[in-house]
């Protein structure tokens, strides 16, 4: 089947859903691709590399028109219109703001899977484009504010003097947070960062930012992965927390957007209280913004020189490599509706997967869907553990462990007592051969320990080789007069002296493999 | 005066063969601990030639033309299978030459038996040493057969299996009071086929993955056979060095057993194999695996700061050590840091796999092993882990359910980014299915290591080496 990549038709917007890479993946699962003359030049891939990767290069008319269609914006209204029935629509389709799109997508017998819809569970992460968008947003947040800030982010120590780091705090540690902390630390800044779910502290810390802790604000996971609204008293705690942060702060970037919506985190006061010439770059201006001076799409100048910057096109200023990762999460979406690799998809809705992201299948509205629990896998593997008080396992354990040592301790005595008589009984030509032995035994265990774990190998054939020396035995019985006796004695001694020469030579040739490096 | 000088040689001797095995304690010393060795033996031997001609009851010429037709052969066959041998074949070769000690040991036993006066002390150690040479004989020999593939590796279930190898010990006992009481050659006799046959069945009942642990045993055995053919002997250059050897073999098995968490007794009473498989295929695959591509490979290790390769002795098989010596070099070349971490049982013997990479020319001080990289692993960007599979598995620590519970493994999910590389989705030796492969962090890279590894070596030389830094 074809696969249509349309260009982008909202304004300023410079994705496009497949670049000549994710062409040739889609390729290999067995489809066509058609792509529109110019779709990904805002994005800096000419059609001739689409050419070059195999795809056709058309008219919007013929990429609409293919059997499956893939965007990264919802479709204007007129082209949804133009769809054949039973077309596979694969865009990013807000379907819990824009009830009306799907309703139109179900009546033209569209099966439409929304992108931004991906039920959040392990492994549905290839293909969910929001965390995708949020990482690439994250890190260009960090960017504006570092080219709005008059300073640098790193410390300096010149024979000019010196310069402090600048101190980025940064709200909400989800994908787009994460990513802003991770660009902010390599720049040099030192990084705080505040999440109302404590269990991702380490997440944070392993970013390399301090974890700002507010132990009565911080809730825990809920069951679909984002963060749930706080309650009253966790909300005052978490404002005077945001008050101090922002206040020491020279960039804040802020990132809580729940279901779309932004919950009102840094008020007017507090920007008020920040430095002349700090930054608030904020991640939620598409939902209204967290801080109370958002303007969506705007930069807004406070009294007091602070730049409060609202863009929502951040992920549309790194076009190259948004593109590259939004078509590559399209492709995963692909291979998973392909198992056959036969370019024909297939849309199985018994997956909770692909169930989550259906909104509209064969005339019906399928959104929303059924919830999706984030620890579903995890549940039949606890089950399974046999229901044993670790108290009571412990105690057993402990029971069987004095038992064993008990064994082996009058064992080990009644050995010694029965050495010590054999010993006594024995002549003493024999106890001094035995003397050897033990004192042998103890040397060889101190030698052996010591030998090198990568030198294993070579130790038992250098072993081998010595174990050869049994071969003294028979040479002293090879000149036998008794023939039977000579002849055993000849085969014992031929058999032993190819240890002798093949360890030591196989050891030698072994040992000269290890080299330094040099 | 002779006697005298002989013994005073087999001092020498004795101290240089202790000297040789400590040599190996580092590699920078460790040629020179072989090369000690040899000497001590070429000391010893000589003394004993000097000796045996002259001990000799014929004419001395007869036996020192005998004694040089055993070196011969010696010489011939021992440089012919030491220059030829693959590494990915030392483990059949140490078992073939423990083999030979053990069949040694019984002949010289016999022999020993033959020349010499009645003598209650002499007839035990005889009898001790013919039977655990007997067993060191037949055990090695299946112990070759299986990791040469000429016999089936899986496990001998027979029935009563356990109370078979009592009987054998209970029979051998009984017949040691009838050898020191009629001092007859009929017990010794049977009992050397009652513990060629107890050797044959101790052996063929472990499963081919425990072979490792098996050698290793044999090789104590070995040493053993040798001290006892000392004792009868009466030559302490022999026991000093059947008990280095004894006591060289029983640390190995003890570092392989704690290596894998089990006891040596149960892997010495085998059939583990046939258990591990019941209780894995309770699990059943735990999610989603994500597949990679070579070229996909390629970027991840170009773009990465530090590489940590995982070798199991799948890349053996496939010979992939060859291609990923050269990855090695590539990386390294580009700057980026690799180094391998090595499991204790990778392979098919102890320290196996440090010989498979140092043939592939890998310098050994990027070799590390597993107590050394653990730590590391956290900072690594990215873990290849090539055809290993228990060695890697994370249920080892976090699930106490596990038949490989409480195995030490190297904790490679730590790592940024782990790429798999596997001939499909099949469990490893243990029948364990391993929960890496659906960590968030795994890819997985299906096909031939060494294609595979190949492919990747060409996506970087395809690359330009001053592109990325």
């Amino acid at each position: 089947m074809r696969i249509g990549v349309p260009a982008e038709t909202r304004p300023g917007e410079r994705l496009v859903a497949a670049t000549p890479a994710t062409v040739a993946q889609l390729r290999k699962l067995g489809y066509e691709v058609v792509v529109e003359a110019g779709a990904g030049a805002r994005a800096s891939y000419p059609d001739s590399a689409y050419a070059d990767e195999g795809a056709t290069v058309a008219d919007a008319d013929e990429a609409w028109a293919c059997e499956v269609v893939t965007t990264v914006g919802a479709p204007p209204a007129e082209r949804v219109d133009g769809l054949a029935a039973g077309t596979l629509l694969v865009s990013m389709l807000a379907p819990a703001q824009d009830h009306d799109l799907v309703q139109r997508l179900a009546g033209r017998g569209v099966t439409a899977l929304a992108l931004d819809a991906v039920p959040r569970i392990s492994r549905a992460q290839s293909i969910d484009v929001l965390s995708t968008l949020s990482n690439v947003a994250g890190y260009r947040a960090v960017i504006e504010a570092a080219q709005e800030y008059g300073g640098m982010f790193t410390g300096q120590v010149t024979a000019a003097g010196k310069t402090a780091p600048a101190t980025v705090f940064v709200i909400g540690a989800g994908v787009a947070g994460l990513a802003a902390i991770g660009a902010a630390v390599s720049l040099g800044a030192q990084v705080r960062a505040f999440d109302v779910r404590p269990e991702v502290g380490e997440q944070i810390e392993s970013m390399g930012a301090t974890f700002v802790r507010l132990e009565a604000a911080q809730q825990e996971v809920s069951a679909d992965g984002y963060a749930a609204a706080l309650t009253e008293d966790q909300a005052r705690l978490t404002a005077e927390l945001y008050a101090q942060e922002t206040a020491r702060a020279d960039v804040v970037v802020t990132t809580a957007l729940v279901r779309g919506t932004a919950p009102r985190t840094i008020t007017a006061a507090m920007v008020a209280a920040m430095r002349p010439g700090s930054v608030v770059v904020d991640l939620a201006a598409s939902g209204g913004g967290n801080c109370e001076l958002t303007v969506p799409g705007e930069r807004v100048l406070t009294d007091n020189g602070v730049a409060v910057l609202g863009w929502t096109d951040l992920t549309s200023r790194m076009p190259r490599h948004t593109s590259q990762l939004f078509g590559t999460n399209v492709v995963h979406l692909m291979a998973l509706l392909t198992p056959e690799k036969d370019g024909t998809p297939r849309v199985d809705l018994e997956d909770p997967v692909q169930r989550g992201m259906t909104v509209a299948h064969a005339g019906e509205v399928l959104w929303p869907p059924p919830p999706v629990a984030v620890s579903a896998a995890a549940a039949p593997a606890a089950q399974a553990e046999p229901a044993v008080d670790p108290e009571e396992r412990a105690r057993r354990e402990e029971a069987a462990a004095v038992v064993r040592r008990r064994r082996r301790t009058a064992l080990s005595g009644l050995g010694a007592v029965a050495a010590l008589l054999a010993l006594t009984f024995s002549p003493s030509d024999t106890v001094a051969h035995l003397t050897v032995l033990a004192l042998a035994v103890i040397v060889g265990f101190y030698v052996i320990s010591s030998v090198a774990h990568a030198l294993h190998t070579p130790l038992m054939s250098q072993t081998n080789a010595i174990s050869g020396i049994i071969l003294v035995g028979a040479l002293l019985q090879i000149g036998s007069a008794d023939p039977v006796v000579a002849t055993v004695a000849f085969v014992a001694a031929a058999v032993a002296s190819i240890n002798i020469f093949g360890g030591f030579l196989v050891t030698y040739r072994m040992l000269g493999m290890f080299r330094k490096d040099v | 005066m002779l006697v005298s000088l002989a013994q005073a040689t087999y001092v020498v001797a004795a101290v240089l063969f202790v000297l040789s095995l400590a040599g190996l304690s580092r590699q920078e010393s460790a040629r020179r601990g072989n090369v000690l060795g040899m000497v001590g033996m070429a000391l010893a031997l000589l003394a004993t030639v000097v000796l045996a001609v002259d001990v000799s009851e014929r004419s001395p010429l007869v036996t020192l033309v005998l004694i040089a037709l055993v070196f011969a052969i010696g010489a011939t066959v021992g440089t012919w299978r030491a220059r030829t041998v693959e590494m990915t074949q030392m483990p059949e070769l140490i078992a073939l030459l423990h083999s030979f000690v053990g069949l040694a040991a019984v002949l010289v036993g016999f022999n020993s038996y033959l020349t010499s006066e009645p003598d209650v002390v002499h007839q035990i150690e005889v009898f001790l040493g013919v039977f655990i040479g007997a067993i060191t004989f037949t055990g090695s020999i299946v112990a070759f057969l299986k990791l040469s593939a000429r016999m089936a590796s899986a496990p001998l279930v027979l029935p009563h299996r356990h109370l078979l190898n009592l009987a054998a010990v209970v029979v051998s006992l009984a017949l040691m009071v009838v050898f020191v009481v009629t001092d007859g050659l009929v017990p010794l006799a049977v009992m050397t086929v009652v513990a060629l046959a107890l050797g044959w069945h101790l052996v063929a009942a472990i499963g081919g993955g425990d072979m490792p642990v098996v050698v290793s045993m044999l090789n104590s055995y070995s040493g053993w056979a040798a001290a006892a053919a000392g004792l009868m002997l009466s030559n302490d250059l022999l026991i000093i060095t059947g008990a280095l050897v004894g006591s060289s073999g029983a640390i190995l098995s003890w570092i392989m057993c704690r290596a894998m968490n089990r006891s040596f007794v149960s892997v010495i009473l085998g059939g583990f194999g046939a258990e591990g498989g019941t209780v894995a295929s309770a699990g059943g695959p735990q999610g989603e695996h994500r597949e990679t591509h070579a070229p996909d490979v390629a970027e991840l290790l170009a773009d990465a700061r530090s590489v940590v390769i995982v070798p199991g002795y799948g890349m053996a098989v496939a010979k992939a050590q060859y291609p990923v010596a050269d990855l090695v070099q590539r990386l390294r070349a580009r700057g980026v840091q690799v180094r391998f971490g090595v499991h204790p049982v990778a392979g098919r013997l102890p320290g196996h796999m440090n010989v498979l990479l140092a043939e592939a020319r890998v310098p050994y001080d990027i070799v590390l092993e597993m107590d050394e990289i653990n730590d590391d692993l956290a900072e690594t960007d990215v873990v290849l882990v090539i055809g290993a599979n228990d060695v890697v598995n994370p249920s080892a620590l976090e699930d106490p359910g596990s038949p490989i519970a409480g195995m030490p493994v190297l904790e490679v999910w730590k790592a940024a980014q782990v790429v798999v590389f596997k001939r499909s989705m099949a469990t490893g030796y243990a029948g364990v299915q391993n929960p890496l492969f659906f960590r968030e962090n795994t890819a997985m890279l299906f096909g031939d290591a060494k294609e595979r590894v190949e492919q990747i070596v060409a996506a970087l030389a395809a690359r330009s080496p001053s592109g990325v830094g």
